[in-house]
């Protein structure tokens, strides 16, 4: 609506190839069992598998019957059993369960295990420890990429983050640069990689090392330079409340793997709708990224110009009636069904988010972000939390809390702490350590309170050296930082300017003028100055591990501008929020790039809370 | 250039030569006489076992080892039991096949390899006769035992012994055999007297060979052609019978008029044969024969021994090594004596040319008239292929690009081809390297399998220029060189560690895809492991260099190695080593140095092994973590005893790491929960397990303010909570009274907004009204606004002169209904803004 595509916008690469992959070797997996089998998924690989092959595809060839895995004994009667899952200790466990209960009731069966994407060491050392490693015969779907969008590639794999950044244990990276070296000998050469984080430098040197490995083929690139970003490099963008239209749609509805389940109060009907959010998806396509407060009006003009061709019937003769229903009546069905669900779903949204609370809610949240009336915040956080408001919600206030102020106060921590544990239960304790272990909610330390000293210095010097000092401080911690970043970067605009969220000026408009997120705006800068010169300084505060490459493909080839080159692919190592994607599009349209993101899941701050949480282990 | 044609000889319509390729480098005392002899196709090496003079058991005989061009490669007394044949496999191996049925196998340089047995009845019968051959599958191995059964293996690098069924009849070793590959599947054809037999896995044939004169009555010796098509065979009477492999066709009879039976009997074909041919060999008789009635004879004064090619026969013999072959027709059309050939014309033209004639031009306008300028070049090109003498091959390429100078569009790459080609096979003919191929077993052979030969000869130098030369990939050429000579280089016992991995890294620095973990694999394999260390440093791939470090012992830097490479499986892999290899303690304080492998271990541990994560722990002196895990273990039990006993182990723990908060906070919980026990055991509440908040909540909802008032205080729950929860708690059960009471049992710590905010959500405007009283003049537009009266919102607005919630306010007016209500607020906006 409000923007105007670039005329010169590169092509998107077609990434159903990805899909076409997966399934031709998903076929032959199952064919390597002949014969009649039952199948068994993991839970979270049925909604991908899903979007692969669909139960007809796999019934032709010869699946029987399909369970969910769910750690329990089965009832199956066929003589041969597949099972589909991730590698997990837990459900390898399970599956030793199984074939050992068979064993001990005499009957025989054939095992097959398909582990997607990959199998670890630690799983066929599990089978043959539980001694029926010679029993089950295993596999590898290579199934590292699910195309959920034109531009959105998810690897589906939620435990990452948690695995990754708080377990330390690293065993996905090499999964990620597996995911890479797919991609880059589908669709590359790519010719240029920046990255920076830990991880993401990690699954840079896994993907090398893949590419050294392997033949190399020469092929007409299709995407041009790769960002890597680690999730943790920016946690304070998914913590934010989502306003853009996808992001809260997530946010409330919780989309699933490109799916959202549409309820009654949306349907106003008694039954549920699944419904595909993607491009294909004409109305969605065209409210996805506008902010919350733009959609109803763009919804309801809509409806007019609905009503406008429908309306065009009545002055027509029975030819030009015959060729309206033929061609136009069953896309304006189509397009009517769709705008009645979005706009049954903004409406339910209008009634939970345009509360007070809510409006509360994003003030707090933006006065942290820029750093005023922190008391204030505080004491709504505690009051939220004396309300019992969500707790997940209150956790996330208090991260956002700690993130952007480096810490809390000791005092504040304690008290915060203690409040929160009456309220929703002891076992949060471990949740406390947990978010301690990554930096989400830590205790400013006696000596670095930085907040204080900051404010003293300010009041004696001006803004810019005060800035300065702040910095040589922050650098001495190895915490967030997240108000000198704000400030060199520039990501909290003014806020005395009134921002106008239908002309969008820059990507703070996902969250209403108040933030550009930190994630996206390192993305912008560095693909701005073809690598890191200059922002030594921010990346010191992120604790290093940038990296600029120019990668394989000569020089000569860089420099001519195809549109490829205008295709950059982000991956973000631990999740990325449908906000920022949204952002990314905006900066594509402004810079005339395309951005594909790849992500290892679709995060948003509920998510990457709940995988916090140690109480259900 | 004038006598090329003096060594053809006619046979039918085509010529055949016989070309000196060596004068042998060795000097052997009787030539071959008494010797056992195999040389390997290809211009492969030639073994020799010579028996020793006077068979006594002291002496024993030598084997020695030479190049095609006699040049020794080694040469040893023969320690092991009696050899029945020698054999050479694809890759230049040497087997030994003894009497007892033990294969011994030699590398080129005479270093044993290995051994393998053809069987148990073998150990007791005896091998009578055995033949190596090749097939797509390998090098494979016969035998006939002295119960004459046959045994085949395909391939020797994958040894699978098949024993064939009896033959008829047969008494002591057949009067002739061989081996054929056919229809995928290898065969043995035999002669029992005028029998012949097709023995294959299951059954055992009698076959007749179509046309066979009916003179004969013994079958005395056959051959098999290179490609197991034609198969040779040569009766008593004298005949030699020449046919398809599969008894199909007859291709011809010649009556040789001698009666001895062979020595050998080998055919001479080569691609695109005008006239097969079986070459017969007797002590002093070469004879050639082909489909026409006409043979050549050679008269041999030394002892020989045949070599059947791919394109025609080597004949070794004591003092010279010389190829037979039919004469390529491209050599024909060229040099035979008269030929109006194009390229025989061209290079007349180029003779003419190089003496400034001007016949040059009459030839060539002879040939550009034919129009077959480019045939002539092709020509040309083609036969220098086919000729071994350099100077030949120059006069034949200079003729070709001289033809090639009057074509607008012939294209190069034969021409540059065949240059290059021949560039490599006149520097691997050279005596000193003695590998006489021909261009077309070059061809066959590929330039891969000429650079493997090259590096088992040990000739590295001449490999890697070969592979620059050519411009092989580096990973199949150069590197591959490399790595085989640093594979050697370890092996030199004399040199030491320091040195020999200095020079292996300088030498294979720059080449790409070297595996250095291959490398220092062998040099651990010939026990140099601190040369293997040494080597593995520098390996890019750490992936590859764990096993081994593994495999030598070297636990914790291939722990570490593995931790580099950032792939948890290698690193899981080593910890699992570790674990088995070492005792508890060991591996806790390895684990430790390794927070990568720590948390990996962890990891596991925690979904399989929860008591060693607490040993962990306790190893470690973590306390916090141990805290943390009693209380998850407290999580999972049900009874309320062992749970308030973990809780307190995790007190005491969270004691111990001096994080007061949580021992605090345990503490609190396990106060809690004994509270909750009480009450449930009096009151028959279901409190267990819930939290503080819920607890209160609950007991609220139920009436029991005393025990609740008691958790408040005991607790320390903050006014400010407390008033919330017992505010919604009576809400919920719209217990208005009590709420009366409460707002007035003392000042309200949270104001009275939230008491007008509950009623209404409970729906109970009436109640909401009785506190919009209460509430502080900030709030007031807010709570006035809660209850819908827009009439006391904008009193409220107005008298506190606020522009933003007159404007709150005002946005909530309808202009239909509220006009009167709209002018006034929008008047005492523009006052208030006025100021």
């Amino acid at each position: 609506m409000a923007h105007s595509v670039r005329r010169d916008a590169p092509e998107l690469p077609d990434f159903s190839l990805l899909k076409r992959l997966a399934r031709d070797q998903l076929i032959y997996l199952l064919e390597q069992l002949p014969g009649r089998k039952d199948l068994f998924i993991e839970a979270d690989l049925m909604s991908p598998l899903d979007r692969i092959a669909n139960v007809i595809t796999l019934k032709q060839h010869d699946v029987d019957k399909l369970y969910k895995v769910e750690y329990k004994p089965i009832v199956s009667t066929s003589d041969q059993l597949c099972f589909l899952i991730r590698p997990r200790i837990k459900t390898v466990k399970w599956i030793c369960d199984v074939v050992n209960t068979d064993k001990a009731f005499g009957r025989f069966r054939r095992y097959k295990i398909i582990f997607s994407p990959q199998k670890f060491y630690a799983c066929e050392n599990l089978l043959e420890e539980q001694g029926i490693f010679g029993d089950v015969t295993t596999d590898e779907w290579s199934f590292y990429l699910l195309p959920l969008d034109d531009d959105i590639i998810s690897l589906e794999l939620p435990e990452f983050f948690r695995d990754n950044f708080l377990e330390g244990d690293q065993r996905w990276v090499r999964t990620a640069g597996s995911a890479l070296h797919l991609l880059h000998s589908v669709y590359g050469p790519f010719s240029k990689v920046y990255g920076i984080g830990r991880c993401s430098k990690m699954a840079y040197e896994s993907w090398r090392e893949q590419v050294e490995e392997g033949e190399q083929r020469a092929r007409q690139a299709e995407i041009g330079n790769v960002f890597l970003i680690d999730r943790d490099v920016d946690l304070v963008t998914p913590l934010c409340s989502q306003v853009v239209y996808e992001g809260l749609v997530d946010d409330i509805f919780r989309i699933k793997c490109g799916c959202v389940e549409f309820g009654p109060d949306v349907t106003s009907s008694d039954k549920s709708i699944k419904v595909m959010l993607n491009s294909q998806d004409k109305v969605f396509n065209e409210i996805r990224n506008e902010h919350f407060s733009q959609v109803f009006g763009f919804l309801s003009q809509k409806a007019r110009n609905l009503q406008t061709a429908y309306d065009k019937r009545s002055g027509m003769d029975i030819k030009q009636m015959k060729t309206f229903v033929s061609e136009e009546l069953k896309g304006l069905k189509q397009e009517h069904r769709l705008l009645s669900l979005h706009i049954g779903a903004s409406e339910s949204m209008m009634k939970k988010k345009t509360k007070q609370d809510f409006q509360e809610l994003l003030k707090t949240e933006h006065s942290l972000l820029e750093g005023f009336e922190i008391r204030e915040c505080i004491s709504y956080i505690e009051e939220h939390i004396n309300r019992q408001v969500s707790m997940v919600e209150s956790m996330r206030l208090l991260c956002l809390l700690s993130l952007t102020e480096n810490g809390l106060l000791p005092k504040d921590y304690r008290s915060l702490k203690a409040q929160f544990l009456q309220s929703y239960g002891i076992d949060h304790l471990l949740t406390f350590s947990n978010l301690k272990q990554l930096g989400l909610l830590v205790e400013q330390q006696p000596g670095e309170t930085l907040t204080v000293m900051e404010s003293r210095v300010g009041k004696l010097v001006n803004d810019k050296t005060a800035g300065k000092l702040t910095d040589a401080f922050s650098s001495l911690s190895k915490k967030s930082n997240f108000r000198a970043l704000g400030r060199r970067l520039n990501l909290v605009p003014k806020s005395d300017e009134e921002y106008d969220l239908r002309v969008p000026r820059d990507m703070a408009y996902i969250f209403s003028g108040a933030y550009i997120p930190l994630s996206c705006k390192l993305i912008e800068q560095v693909l701005e100055r073809d690598g890191w010169t200059g922002l030594e300084e921010v990346t010191r505060m992120l604790n290093g591990h940038e990296f600029a490459v120019t990668a394989g493909s000569n020089g000569s080839d860089a420099r001519v501008k195809t549109d490829s080159q205008r295709i950059i692919l982000v991956m973000f190592l631990g999740g990325c929020t449908f906000s920022e994607i949204s952002a990314l599009r905006f900066l594509g349209r402004e810079k005339g790039l395309k951005f594909i993101v790849v992500t290892t899941a679709i995060t948003n701050s509920a998510r990457l809370l709940e995988s916090m949480l140690d109480n259900h282990a | 250039m004038a006598f090329i044609t003096a060594n053809w000889n006619p046979l039918g319509e085509a010529f055949y030569r016989k070309i000196e390729l060596y004068e042998m480098g060795w000097s052997l005392r009787d030539g071959l006489k008494e010797c056992l002899v195999a040389a390997a196709p290809y211009g492969g090496p030639i073994a020799l076992l010579r028996q020793p003079q006077r068979p006594s058991s002291s002496a024993r005989p030598q084997l020695e080892i030479y190049s095609s061009s006699g040049v020794n490669m080694a040469s040893f007394p023969w320690k092991s039991g009696p050899v029945r044949q020698l054999g050479w496999t694809v890759c230049d191996d040497l087997l030994c096949i003894q009497e007892d049925g033990t294969v011994l196998i030699y590398d080129l340089f005479g270093a044993f390899k290995r051994h393998f047995s053809m069987g148990n009845e073998v150990v007791q019968n005896q091998v009578l006769e055995a033949k190596v051959f090749h097939s797509p599958y390998g090098t494979g191995v016969a035998i006939v035992t002295g119960a004459s059964r046959f045994t085949l293996a395909t391939n020797i690098d994958d040894l699978k012994l098949r024993r064939l069924p009896e033959v008829p009849g047969l008494q002591g070793a057949p009067s002739c055999w061989a081996v054929l590959t056919q229809d995928r599947q290898t065969k043995v054809l035999l002669a029992n007297g005028a029998d012949l037999y097709i023995l294959d896995n299951t059954s055992c044939t009698p076959v007749t060979p179509p046309g066979l004169s009916p003179q004969a009555c013994s079958i005395v010796n056959m051959a098999v052609s290179f490609s197991y098509k034609y198969l040779a065979l040569f009766t008593d009477s004298g005949h030699l019978w020449m046919g398809s492999a599969n008894f199909k066709d007859k291709l011809s009879e010649v009556d040789t008029k001698v009666r001895t039976p062979p020595k050998q009997m080998v055919w001479c074909r080569r691609p695109k044969s005008q006239q097969p041919s079986v070459v017969i060999m007797w002590d002093r008789l070469l004879l050639v024969a082909g489909e026409c009635t006409d043979t050549i004879q050679y008269t041999l004064d030394e002892e020989s021994v045949c070599v059947a090619e791919l394109d025609g026969v080597r004949i070794v013999g004591g003092s010279r090594h010389e190829l037979l072959q039919e004469v390529p027709s491209a050599c024909q059309d060229i040099f035979k004596i008269a030929s109006m050939a194009p390229g025989a014309l061209l290079l007349e033209a180029h003779k003419e040319y190089e003496k400034s004639s001007q016949k040059a031009d009459e030839y060539l306008r002879e040939i550009k008239e034919q129009s077959v300028l480019g045939e002539a070049v092709r020509q040309c090109v083609e036969a220098a292929g086919y000729e071994h003498e350099p100077e030949t091959q120059k006069t034949l390429l200079r003729a070709a690009s001289f033809g090639k100078c009057f074509l607008s569009n012939y294209p190069p790459e034969p021409f540059v081809s065949m240059c290059r080609d021949l560039k490599v096979l006149n520097s691997v003919r050279d005596y000193t390297v003695g590998i006489p191929l021909t261009h077309t077993q070059y061809k066959q052979m590929t330039v891969q399998v000429l650079i493997d030969r090259l590096v088992y000869r040990k000739l590295y130098p001449l490999a890697i220029e070969i592979c620059r030369y050519l411009k092989t990939p580096e990973y199949q050429g150069v590197s591959r060189v490399l790595k085989h000579w640093a594979c050697c280089k370890v092996q030199q016992k004399e040199e030491p560690d320091e040195s020999i991995a200095h020079a292996v890294s300088v030498k294979l620095g720059e080449a790409a895809g070297i595996s250095y973990s291959e490398i220092a694999a062998r040099a651990y394999e010939c026990g140099r492991t601190e040369l293997a260390i040494k080597l593995l440093e520098f390996e890019p791939r750490s992936g590859e260099q764990v096993p081994l470090l593994l495999k030598m012992k070297r636990s914790q830097l291939a722990l570490s190695k593995a931790i580099e490479s950032g792939d948890t499986d290698l690193v899981y892999t080593v910890v699992t080593y570790l674990k088995n290899e070492m005792n508890r303690g060991d591996f806790f304080m390895t684990l430790r140095n390794q927070p990568v492998a720590l948390s990996l271990y962890r990891q596991f541990c925690k979904h399989q092994e929860q008591d060693t994560l607490k040993d962990l722990f306790n190893q470690d002196d973590d306390h916090q973590e141990l805290g943390n895990f009693y209380v998850k273990a407290s999580y999972k039990e049900k009874k309320l005893e062992a749970r308030l006993s973990l809780l307190q182990s995790a007190v005491d723990e969270y004691n111990k790491a001096r994080n007061e908060f949580a021992a605090k906070a345990t503490e609190e919980e396990m106060k809690l929960l004994r509270f909750q026990r009480r009450l449930d055991e009096e009151k028959g509440e279901a409190l267990l397990g819930l939290s503080l908040q819920e607890t209160l909540h609950a007991l609220l909802t139920s009436n029991f303010h005393k025990q609740a008032e008691q958790l408040y205080r005991d607790f320390r729950v903050p006014d400010k909570r407390y008033w919330w929860l017992k505010l919604t708690a009576l809400a919920e059960k719209d217990d208005w009274e009590e709420m009366e009471k409460f707002a007035k049992s003392k000042k309200s710590p949270i104001g009275y907004l939230p008491f007008v905010e509950v009623c209404v959500k409970q729906h109970n405007k009436y109640e909401a009204k009785k506190y919009v009283s209460k509430v502080t003049p900030e709030q007031k537009v807010k709570a006035h606004l809660a209850i819908g009266d827009l009439e006391g919102a904008a009193e409220a607005a107005i008298e506190r002169r606020s522009e933003g919630e007159i404007s709150t306010v005002l946005s909530r007016c309808s202009p239909t209904t509220d006009r009167a209500l709209l002018e006034r607020l929008n008047r005492a906006r523009s006052t208030a803004a006025k100021k």
